[in-house]
């Protein structure tokens, strides 16, 4: 299917840059590096930066999170194709509010990141979840897919606790209208019930098979 | 900061207008259309009238200001935690829009001689109005410098004549759902609720505000009453005030009550002392360049040497 390859994907690669875009062009706005009117990060372009950069690390991770219940619900294995380009713009944009929170909140200080990561837990955790990408970003390609073969899928599993912790580490840092993060929340449960719900389906039907088998003569 | 010295005697009564004359002015220029627009406010937060806000009479009181340059009037309009408008930044400017600040009363109660239910213009009549611009530290460790302009609460409460009993102030902002969309959500316990120790009250620092930038507050900042107390957390600010009731106990305020580990009674600017879940040691000056660094943040916001002497004896680990 050369049309995926050829249009959709570049399509969806092209709008997934969108929120990066803005918030660049914002900050050189607010800079005063350029001035392309109407894209305004506001009276705290910093803070701006770094919760776009995170909600869209979630969002990211939410959707990539969807395709294989969406590929059970339409039969359609198309949504797998693009499940590697969301998970690593799930990376990009983690690695943007990283950076945005080192070097413009923190001015590059690794003494006050340092600080941070030991003293407030919402911070550790988010760093741990941003570790926890690296390996799977680094073995996202086709070539490591193939060497680990098993090992990849229970690897890539990672995702799951990723989702958890990024979503947790929102939930505290939020100062008291959880309302935003109750929405991730929500999705990320239905996310993960439906895949313990096909595993549980799926274990059922295996034992029943099994006791079918040994039963028979 | 200068040290606070007897500059505030250079403003003679008669250097000021009174607020129910500036009222009425404010009435002559609503009917004389196009005349604020004249002023070159281009129509930005207007208040309830669909008037750009009006000016103030007011003498500048440079030595309660700090020489630090304001923040923006945009800025210092579009950047507020007022929940009751909504929890975003940006909510109370478009949301607060339509608020009525008309008719406006304050009840005073508790433990003082003189109580009951007073008009605005009664609460503000006998006050001469000053500028301040004051260093103000969110509690979220952003900062802004902002020119109220007001009058000391100080002057406002003693005309109450407070009993010996009184030893805090409690002050609560309108409850009203139909105006505050923010009250309809549960996010805090409304009505919300700030207090102050009688000494903290009645220290010449704290701040009555009706004004900013030399004009009428706008709704968004908190008018047409609110609090101003330089060196503590800006929640104490309290907004939109209908109520002010002297206590002998200290009254349960709004954020201390949500999260009684991470906002204290005092919330006085303290470095040394971090929210539970990040630091109070700098802030992020609003209006600043974003690729700029973090500001050292202030013991008392920088207000130290005025109001440390309130503190003596006290552990504000455990006070904070």
């Amino acid at each position: 299917m050369w049309q995926i390859r050829w249009i959709g994907k570049p399509i969806v690669f092209a709008a997934c840059l969108i929120p990066a875009l803005h918030i660049g062009i914002g900050a050189l706005n607010a800079a005063d590096v350029l001035h392309i009117g109407g894209i305004s990060l506001g009276a705290d372009p910093v803070k701006v930066m770094l919760h776009t950069c995170g909600r869209w690390t979630l969002n990211f991770l939410m959707i990539t999170l969807c395709m294989t219940p969406l590929k059970d619900l339409t039969h359609w294995t198309l949504w797998l194709r693009f499940r590697r380009m969301f998970g690593l713009f799930a990376f990009f944009y983690v690695l943007l509010h990283f950076s945005v929170y080192l070097l413009l909140d923190q001015s590059g200080k690794l003494g006050a990141l340092w600080q941070d990561i030991v003293k407030r837990p919402y911070i550790t955790i988010g760093m741990l979840g941003l570790l926890l990408l690296i390996p799977l970003a680094l073995t996202s390609t086709n070539k490591a897919q193939r060497r680990l073969g098993r090992r990849w899928t229970q690897l890539h599993r990672l995702i799951y606790a990723i989702a958890i912790l990024g979503v947790w580490h929102f939930w505290w840092q939020v100062k008291k209208d959880i309302r935003e993060p109750l929405l991730y929340v929500c999705g990320l449960t239905i996310l993960l019930g439906y895949r313990l719900w096909k595993q549980r389906r799926t274990l059922a039907r295996v034992s029943v098979a099994r006791f079918a088998r040994t039963d028979a003569p | 900061m200068r040290k606070i010295s007897a500059d505030s005697a250079k403003i003679l009564p008669s250097d000021i207008t009174p607020y129910h004359r500036y009222l009425s002015r404010r009435t002559l220029l609503a009917g004389g259309l196009g005349l604020a627009a004249a002023q070159g406010l281009g129509g930005f937060a207007r208040n309830a009238f669909g008037q750009s806000p009006a000016a103030l009479t007011y003498v500048r009181n440079a030595g309660f200001s700090v020489a630090d340059p304001p923040n923006s009037y945009k800025d210092i309009t579009t950047y507020n935690n007022y929940y009751e408008f909504g929890t975003d930044k940006s909510d109370p400017s478009e949301n607060a829009q339509k608020f009525r600040t008309q008719p406006w009363n304050v009840t005073i109660g508790g433990e003082a001689e003189l109580t009951g239910s007073f008009s605005l213009e009664d609460i503000l009549k006998p006050h001469p109005l000053e500028e301040r611009v004051y260093r103000l530290r969110c509690v979220e460790a952003w900062s802004m410098v902002v020119p109220w302009v007001g009058f000391p609460l100080g002057d406002l409460l003693k005309r109450f004549k407070p009993t010996s009993k009184a030893k805090f102030v409690e002050f609560k902002t309108l409850f009203d759902p139909k105006q505050m969309p923010g009250e309809r959500s549960s996010v805090l316990e409304w009505p919300y609720v700030e207090g102050l120790r009688m000494d903290e009250a009645m220290h010449p620092l704290t701040l009555m505000a009706v004004g900013l930038y030399g004009k009428v507050l706008p709704n968004q900042n908190g008018a047409p009453l609110r609090l101003i107390v330089p060196w503590k957390y800006g929640f104490k600010g309290i907004k939109a005030i209908v109520s002010i009731k002297f206590t002998e106990r200290a009254p349960r305020t709004t954020w201390a009550g949500a999260a009684s580990n991470e906002y204290g009674f005092f919330a006085n600017v303290n470095p040394a002392v971090d929210h539970p879940r990040w630091s109070q040691a700098s802030e992020r000056h609003i209006g600043a360049s974003a690729f700029g660094p973090r500001q050292p943040t202030l013991a008392f916001n920088g207000y130290a040497a005025q109001v440390a002497g309130l503190y003596s004896g006290m552990d504000l680990r455990k006070f904070f």
